[in-house]
Parts: structure tokens; sequence; C-alpha cells
């Protein structure tokens, strides 16, 4: 059990500091890790746990401050360098190689050799016996992609501890877990703990947070806020910790929820019963100009399904669609462009910014996508809707001629925000958009949405953060298990009311 | 001069330019251009006529390339043309009327036309991997161009037909003015209109291109569409010069040729960012070396050997890694947080600072 007495610490950093173009990513930021404890990192996206794991496990080099592993300071140049200190990491996708065994994968360069081959034989006991040692009994010969990502997770863990990982980072790795898995997980890792091995665990789930944590460490925009022990830290201070001043500087947006729409007009949007077999039941959704239709629900609860059936991203197989009133075919991307909606995917990197292309071709692909290739949008148009909405948002650095990979993440969907405005939507679709953000862009984002829908924009908004959502939108619908299950008006329900539907969606009081 | 060192361009005609002067001192009579009856005469003339060919088809190669995909037909689709053309020509009653050699190009290049559409509809369509969906005509082409001429090799005696390839007009190689001609063409067709800044967005990220509205489907198709034709118009100029349809050497390997050619010009095999500057250098310096081997009287058994060492130092002088690495051994050890990229554009600078 873990205890109060001082053991040396395994991982000590301090000072920790890392800059990238235009966003200082962690600011002096300290954390100590101990043998056979968990400890927790807390914050909100874009708080840099993410930077400050990947700080300690070698993929970015810090710009100042020390990491000491067991007493001893420490470079990583790369991740092979943390590996090699006993530094082994998780992720929430799991990052093995899914056509090979397990054995194969538990074993990855540590195979055992006799003469000059490998004794497969032995490699497959050897990994048998790692598994065991977690209490799991998986046939190593078979594929790993085979199994469920419960599994693929434990194949990772047994593969740390193949490597003698003192220090076992484990980010997200719940996330898409179900309930009895993550009792599976957990039992995994209170034995690894009891052995010695200091963990580092990251999730969102404030319940699991509690359930297996020791210590937890709070990090809020890139500084540390502190270090506590779990049992002396109550929930709602963790949570006041973790968004802290941000919501004095959001309390000017306040009054927007609370806007009266005119809903005795056409609705911008209406879609009746659309759905798709096996992504979505069919839902019903409608927006009005000028209003903020918020989207809330867990990840996979089918917020992202059924705006990207709404767009045409995925192909709807039932239900209608009416703009302003008239019936609309909305069965790819480009009739939803044509029929001005917008959508900016939650996916900023895979699905949203062109990376190798520059701010301004990013900005202006939308119209020119709309306009066709032949219709070049000429140079002096080009430059001047550029330099419109460079500014109307605050893109930073404010150089068209700048790669829109080389920005942050909060400037990439500022770039994003501006490709679809210059299309002249009215609707516009916004999933996540502050994801992974840093405040101040998070901040200019949802001030932007604020205006917008004032001057009779509808938007339709999905974020995990539901303080946000209940700031911007007037109505909230809410999904649950690719469902919708009700709606909310976000003017006479709180915080604590929303999770509360979300949780039992409104059967609460049958229950 | 660090701008000069720093253009994409820079290695590839420092090649080229290294390659001719190698030349020219070793025989002087190398840069020598005079005018017979006409016409411009030398090495280097020759070299743009005999770059034709390959000139269209890299040209398609490049637009093929920068939608993340790849052409291996050409090769293929060149036989077929050609044998298309010369069968029709042979069949004629009057092979030197040029009613009949335009007959003949009108039909080779609309089923070079068909062809490149077949490979489009594959990839953008039916959604097969471009290097598998090409490989199909790769291995078939050839042998629909060998049923076209029975199996023999058609040959015939067509003066319009041949003045293709080997004509001249206004002093210079008609090959080489119908290369122009299609540069020129691509160029504009890509930079004037948005269709290249298009094609470099679903070469870089399709998914992001299709959810922005961008006709990827159709951009695609149209990459393979106008490889296919150029390829075709590479097939007649071929077979007019040796005024025959050879279904086995006719660009033979030149999809391996006009690939190299891409990328010594600079255009990344993953697609996107792409240019035809830079494929047009990437040709001549791989006709220009051809023409050097032969010129320096290299033996035929140790050619191959020595295009690849040449080719092996153009590619790697080329590496970012090899230049970042020099830099990093000239520069003596910066400090870590200014060793991102010296000499980058303005407002990188003043970048620390939390946007807010």
């Amino acid at each position: 059990m873990p205890a109060d007495t001082e053991v040396p610490p395994v991982v000590e950093m301090t000072g920790v500091t890392i800059r990238f173009p235009g966003v200082l990513a962690l600011d002096d930021v300290a954390l100590t890790l101990r043998p056979g404890e968990v400890h927790s990192l807390m914050g909100e996206n874009g708080a840099g746990k993410s930077t400050l794991i990947k700080a300690l496990t070698g993929v970015y080099s810090i710009d100042a401050g020390t990491i000491r592993v067991a007493g001893a300071d420490r470079v990583f140049e790369t991740t092979a360098d943390a590996q090699a200190a006993g530094i082994s990491t998780v992720y929430q996708e799991v990052n093995l190689a899914p056509n090979l065994s397990v054995g194969e994968n538990v074993m990855l360069g540590q195979e055992i050799r006799r003469a000059g081959t490998i004794d497969w034989k032995a490699v497959h006991r050897a990994a048998a016996e790692h598994l065991e040692n977690l209490g799991q009994d998986i046939d190593t010969r078979s594929i790993l992609s085979s199994h469920s990502i419960a599994v693929q997770q434990l194949v990772a863990i047994s593969r740390a501890m193949v490597l003698d990982a003192k220090v076992l980072i484990l980010d997200e790795p719940t996330s898409s877990l179900d309930r009895h898995e993550v009792e599976q997980l957990f039992t995994v890792i209170r034995t690894l703990r009891d052995r010695g091995v200091a963990i580092l665990f990251v999730s969102h789930f404030l319940d699991q947070v509690y359930e297996i944590s020791d210590r937890i460490t709070v990090l809020r925009n890139g500084r540390l806020v502190g270090e506590y022990l779990a049992r002396d830290l109550p929930r709602g201070q963790l949570v006041t910790k973790m968004i802290g001043r941000e919501l004095d500087e959001l309390a000017a947006l306040a009054t927007v929820s609370e806007r009266i729409i005119d809903r005795t007009g056409a609705p911008v949007l209406k879609a009746t019963n659309v759905g798709r077999r096996g992504v979505l039941e069919p839902a019903d959704l409608d927006v009005y100009p000028g209003e903020v239709v918020g989207l809330a629900g867990l990840l996979g609860s089918g917020r992202t399904e059924l705006v990207r059936l709404l767009y045409g991203a995925d192909r709807a197989d039932s239900g209608q669609i009416e703009m302003k009133g008239e019936p609309v075919k909305v069965t790819t991307p480009r009739h939803a462009i044509e029929n001005r909606i917008a959508f900016s995917s939650e996916n900023r990197r895979e699905e949203g910014i062109i990376a190798d292309l520059t701010v301004g071709e990013n900005i202006v692909l939308g119209i020119q996508a709309r306009r066709g290739a032949l219709h070049k949008i000429p140079r002096g148009e080009q430059d001047a809707i550029v330099s419109e909405y460079i500014a109307a948002l605050g893109v930073r650095p404010a150089d068209p001629n700048q790669l829109a990979g080389n920005l942050s993440g909060g400037n990439q969907q500022k770039v994003l925000l501006g490709r679809w405005l210059a299309t002249a939507p009215e609707l516009i679709v916004l999933d996540e958009p502050t994801r992974g953000i840093d405040v101040g862009a998070k901040a200019d984002i949802q001030r932007k949405v604020a205006e917008l829908s004032a001057q009779g924009l509808a938007v339709i908004f999905i974020s995990s953060e539901l303080e946000e959502v209940l700031r911007l939108a007037q109505r909230v619908v809410v999904m649950r298990d690719r469902r919708r299950i009700g709606e909310l008006d976000s003017s006479r329900t709180d915080l604590d009311g929303l999770i509360d539907y979300i949780a039992d969606g409104g059967e609460g009081n049958a229950a | 001069m660090k701008k000069v060192l720093r253009h994409r361009l820079f290695w590839p005609i420092a090649a080229l330019v290294t390659l001719i002067v190698v030349n020219t001192i070793v025989r002087p009579q190398f840069i020598v251009v005079s005018v017979r009856d006409g016409q411009l005469y030398g090495v280097l003339i020759d070299i743009l006529r005999t770059s034709a060919p390959l000139m269209l088809v890299a040209l398609g190669m490049t637009v093929v390339i920068a939608t993340r995909g790849i052409d291996l037909s050409v090769g293929a689709i060149m036989a077929v043309s050609g044998a298309v053309a010369l069968t029709i020509i042979d069949a004629s009653s009057d092979p030197g009327s040029i009613g009949t050699v335009l007959l003949a190009l009108v039909v080779a290049l609309g089923v070079s036309l068909a062809l490149g559409a077949w490979n489009g509809l594959l990839v953008s369509v039916a959604g097969i991997q471009p290097i598998i969906a090409t490989l199909v005509l790769m291995l078939a082409g050839r042998g629909v161009a060998l049923l076209i001429t029975d199996g023999f090799i058609t040959t015939v005696n067509s003066a319009p037909y041949s003045f293709i390839a080997t004509g001249y007009l206004l002093f210079l190689p008609v090959a080489f003015l119908i290369a122009l001609a299609a540069i020129v063409v691509v160029a504009l067709a890509e930079r004037r209109t948005a269709l290249g800044v298009l094609t470099e967005a679903v070469g870089i990220n399709p998914q992001a291109s299709r959810l922005a509205g961008v006709r990827s489907r159709g951009i695609v198709f149209g990459a393979y569409l106008a490889s296919g034709l150029l390829a075709g118009i590479a097939g007649v100029l071929y077979s007019a010069n040796i005024r025959a349809a050879d279904a086995n050497a006719a660009g033979q390997f030149i999809e391996l040729y006009a690939i190299l050619a891409v990328v010594l010009g600079g255009t990344s095999l993953m697609g996107g960012k792409f240019t035809i500057a830079g494929t047009v250098v990437g040709v001549l310096i791989i006709q220009t070396l051809d023409k050097t081997i032969l010129f320096l009287g290299v033996p035929p058994a140790q050619s191959p050997v020595f295009f690849a060492v040449v080719v092996i130092v153009v590619v790697v002088l080329q590496s970012p890694r090899l230049h970042k690495w020099i830099r990093d051994l000239t520069s003596k050890r910066a400090p870590r947080a200014n060793d991102s990229q010296p000499g980058t554009p303005v407002g990188t600078q003043n970048k620390v600072e939390v946007a807010s």
C-alpha cells in the first residue's frame, strides 16, 4: 500500500519548459513519480498533459528544466532513450503490431535466441509467463488484432514489463473500455503498483481517477497548479483547480445562452429521422437562424455521427432534411456546401487542415472548391479574403504564407473557421472546435461563435466540455448510446442537471 | 546567395549544369550549336529532341504523383497508341496523305484517353490502390498492342507521320516543340486555374479535401486521363521516330524513368506539392546523362553502373537530411532553441508570446 513515508522518487521533473511556435506549451512544470504509487495527471484539454508525457518519454526535448530518473539527470533525445531508462508508455491507440501474434508483440525486440535463430517455443513460453504475471490467460499464438482494445492494452502493458519498466505511463487507457474491462485493467494496475512500479495515469473520468489514484498533479494552461494526495482533495476542489480562472474570463459570454430565439419562421435546418444502421438510430434535429444548438453526450454517444450524416460526410440510410422549409438532398459534402452548410470536423489534423498548404491557401480552399477548379479566385481577391479572416479571427502568426501545419492547434482551428466563414454559410457545424487548444484561442473561438450567431448564423456546437456547451447554446440536444435521448433548455438547467440527464437520460424520473 | 541555395530547384539545376560543363570540358563540341539548312544542329538540340517522349510521360506522371498516385501503365499506353496509329496508316491506301495521318492520330489519342480513363476509374471510383490499378494495364497493355498489330512489328513509310518525330519547324525539332507545347499547356492548366492547388490539397490530405468540398474524385480521374493522353502522344512520337510499332520495345521502362525524373525534379512521391519546372529539369538531367554516356564513350557494359552512380549522387545531394547535417556541422552547434530553421521568413522571431 502507498505510504507517506519518503521513498526516493523514481522520476523527478523540475522547471520543465517547452515552447512551440506561438505557444508556451509548458511553463516551469514539476512532476514527481514514486515507486509503488498511482499518480494521476489532471487538467483540461490543452492544459499540457500530453506535452508533459511526451517530454518524459523523449518525444519532445525540453527547452529548460531537468529530468532526473532514479537519482541521475537524464536528457532524452529519443523515445528509445526513455525506454532504456525504464519508462514505458501505453497509449489510447495501442501502438503494437496488429498483424503479429500476441506473443511476438510481447517479446518484440527481446526474442529469445538459440544458435543464432529465434527459439519461437521459448518466446511464446516467456510471453505466456509475462501475461500470467498480470493474471492474463491469452493464447500467445493468436493474432493481436483479433483481440479487443482492452486485451491489446494488457498486451502492451506486458510488453512494458518485458522491458523491465520502472515507470508505466497510461495515457487515456480507459476511454474505449467498458465497465468490466476497466475493472480488469485496474486489477492489473494494482498488481504492478504493489510490485513497486510507478504509474502515471491520465483519464478524463473523475470516478476512475479517484478509484485508482494515490496522488494527483493538476496542470492548467501549461502551468503547474499543484500536487495533492487524492484523499485530501475533494472532487469539487479538483474541478475548480482544473478550470481555474477560465470561468471568469468567459463569464462575459454568460448571456449568450439566454438570448431569446425567434422560432416562428422556418428553421435553417430541419432533420427528421436521420440515421444509419449500426451507426445512429434515427434522430431529429432543428436549428433556427441565430440559434446555437449544443450537442452533448459522451464520446461515441452519436453526436459526431449525427452531424456527419447531416453534412453528407457519411451517408444516411433514413430520414429527410429540409433547409428553410425546402426538402434537400445531402449525400455528399458538396451537396451540403451547395446548401450553405459548413462542417468543421473534430479531427483537425486528419480531416481539417491541409498541413503542407499555406494559411492563405487553406482559408480560400472552401470557396475555391465551390467555385470549381476552372474559376480561380484572382490573386487580389484571395489576398483580401485571407487578410480579412486572419485579422477577424486573430490568427497568429498573421502570415498568410506560413505553412498551416506549423501553426498551433488553436490557430489551425481559427484557419478552419476562416475557411468556412469565407463560404458565407447559413449553418455551421463545429465538432469539438476547442479541443486541445490553449485557453486564449478557446476564448477567441467561443466569442466568435457568440458574435456570429448574434448576426443570424445558425450553429450546431459539439463539445466534451459541457460548461462550454451550456455557455453558448440556447438548447442542448443530448445523445447517448447512439440515440437522441432528449433536449434541454439551457437557461433552465445547470451543469449538474445536464450531467444527470446525460447519465440518466430522463429515465431518472421513471426509475 | 542563401536564397539561391535554398531554392527547391537549385540542386537539380546544379546537377544539369555540371553534366553539361563536364561534357564540354572533355569535348568542347558538346556545347556547339550550328545552323544548317534552316535547322539547328548540335548535341544539345539532339537532347531536346530525344527527350520529348520522356518529357510528355513525366509531365503526366507529375500530376498523378501529386494526387498520391502513380501510373505504371504509361509505357504500355505508348505501345498501344503507336500500334493503333501505325495499323491505321498501314491499312490505308494512301499512307502518305495528311488525312490518313490525322485520322491515325485522332484514333490513337482517343484510345490513349480511354485507357487513361480506365486507370482513373479503377483508382478514383473503385478505390483500388494506384500501383495495382495501373499495374493491370502495364501488364495487359502490351498484349493489346500485339493483338492490334497481329503480333508483328508494323512498319510504315509515311512522310507526314515521320515529320512528327524528325521534322523541323522554326529552326527547332517538331518533337521538341510538341513537348514544349505540352509543358506550357500543363503548367497553365495547373497554375493559371485552381487545378494545381486543389490537386495538391487532394494529394496532401484527401479526407480533409473531400470535407472542404473539393471534387477529389474528379481531380484524381483527370490526372490519370491526362497521363494517358500524354503517354499516347509519346507513343506517337516514338513510333514516328522508328517508323514502326514495336509493342515490346515501345516505352519500355519509361514509367521508371518518368518517376525518376519527377523525383529528381523535387516532387515527393508522397504526393501533394509538385513542380512542373522540376520535372522538366529532371527529364533533361536523365537525357543529358544518357547522352553523356555515349559522348564520353562509356562502354555499354558499364553504362548502367555509371548512370546509377550519377543518379545516386544527385538524389543524395537533394536530401534534406544531408543538408541539415551539413548545416549542423558548419554552424558549430548553435543553441538548441534556434536550430529549427535559420533564415526563415519574418514573423518567426516574435511568435513566443501566448496568443490571447
